[in-house]
């Protein structure tokens, strides 16, 4: 009987000594579900956070929404849409580069990784010919920021305030740069990631930092979402 | 098979592929209503588009679908309540002060 003993306890002392669980878990799934509900807190400030600037701006755009709209008309949507469209498709590379994890498919794993970098770095890159455009025209709030005789939409020889209009651009700059310095963090951690995954890390049965990156990196697209029709189509027809 | 046997599913990349097309199409939805004029329902339609995109989002990518753990769904309905709280009491403030 010593015998048996002795192999059911080196069982679970293997079991204990799995390297990825931490003494203080009892069990994998224990630690991933901690993790995960930890993200999702932080994600409720985060949510809380861009929440008082939707505010902000939702309780403008209605006091001054014929502004808002000559303001937002001078933007290019057309831009705006093709970084929805790359935030898109990073979210789904997102997804595939964890799949490929649980189904221990590195090399898969590692380009989906690579490709994620490349759609946020082609977003921000957009971003800058976004706010280059805004720069030259004047519409950066302070100083320099000029938006004399813009025709309100659809009501032809009304013309937009200025002072309303820079509003409306204060919130364009602060809510997309603080959505900009999102996707930074955001490229930040999935550098770390990538370097995770090529060390080989990253296991079916452990694979917890990609999901909550992961969460992060939708978490930031979610956000891009509302930003795209509430800055760039407020009142496009003509 | 190396798949390993969780959530006893068969392959979700059939879902992730349709939900990544809808979320595309979304946009291109949203970017062409845009351009119609709908009066006052512009913004009502722009916003439950980026809503159902959401949706979609966390539902199938950050697979709060078939997420097994009560505490985390307590968490992300307490979240958009708050949110609703903040949206709403700040505009029926907002809405019902009389300006000068």
């Amino acid at each position: 009987m010593p015998d048996s003993q002795i192999v059911v306890e080196t069982a679970t002392h293997a079991e204990a000594h799995n390297p990825a669980l931490l003494h203080h878990f009892a069990e994998p799934q224990q630690q991933r579900d901690a993790a995960s509900l930890g993200m999702w807190i932080f994600l409720a400030t985060e949510v809380m956070f861009f929440g008082g600037l939707f505010c902000a701006y939702l309780i403008y755009r209605t006091w001054y929404f014929a502004d808002f709209a000559a303001a937002s008309t001078s933007i290019n949507a057309a831009l705006g849409g093709a970084n929805t469209a790359v935030l898109i498709c990073s979210s789904l590379t997102v997804v595939l580069a964890i799949w490929a994890a649980q189904t221990s498919r590195r090399a898969l794993m590692l380009l989906m990784l690579v490709l994620t970098m490349l759609f946020g770095l082609s977003f921000l890159g957009i971003k800058g010919i976004e706010y280059h455009d805004k720069f030259v025209e004047h519409h950066v709030p302070g100083a320099s920021f000029s938006f004399e005789h813009q025709e309100v939409p659809s009501h032809p020889g009304q013309y937009a305030n200025p002072r309303h209009a820079e509003i409306f651009f204060a919130l364009y700059f602060i809510m997309t740069g603080l959505h900009a310095l999102h996707m930074i963090v955001g490229l930040g951690i999935f550098a770390w990631l990538l370097w995770m995954a090529w060390k080989g890390h990253f296991t079916p049965e452990y694979h917890t930092p990609l999901e909550i990156g992961g969460l992060y990196w939708h978490f930031v697209d979610i956000v891009w979402i509302y930003l795209f029709p509430l800055l760039y189509l407020i009142d496009r027809h003509k | 098979m190396s798949a390993p046997s969780d959530h006893s599913k068969s392959s979700p990349l059939a879902t992730y592929f349709a939900v990544w097309a809808a979320l595309l199409f979304g946009t291109f939805l949203t970017y062409e209503v845009a351009k119609i004029d709908l009066g006052p329902w512009n913004a009502a339609v722009a916003l439950t588009i980026a809503s159902t995109k959401a949706l979609l989002v966390a539902l199938f990518f950050m697979h709060i679908k078939g997420a097994h753990e009560r505490l985390l769904k307590l968490v992300v309905i307490t979240t958009i309540a708050f949110l609703i709280i903040l949206l709403t009491l700040s505009m029926a403030d907002y809405a019902t002060r009389v300006w000068n």
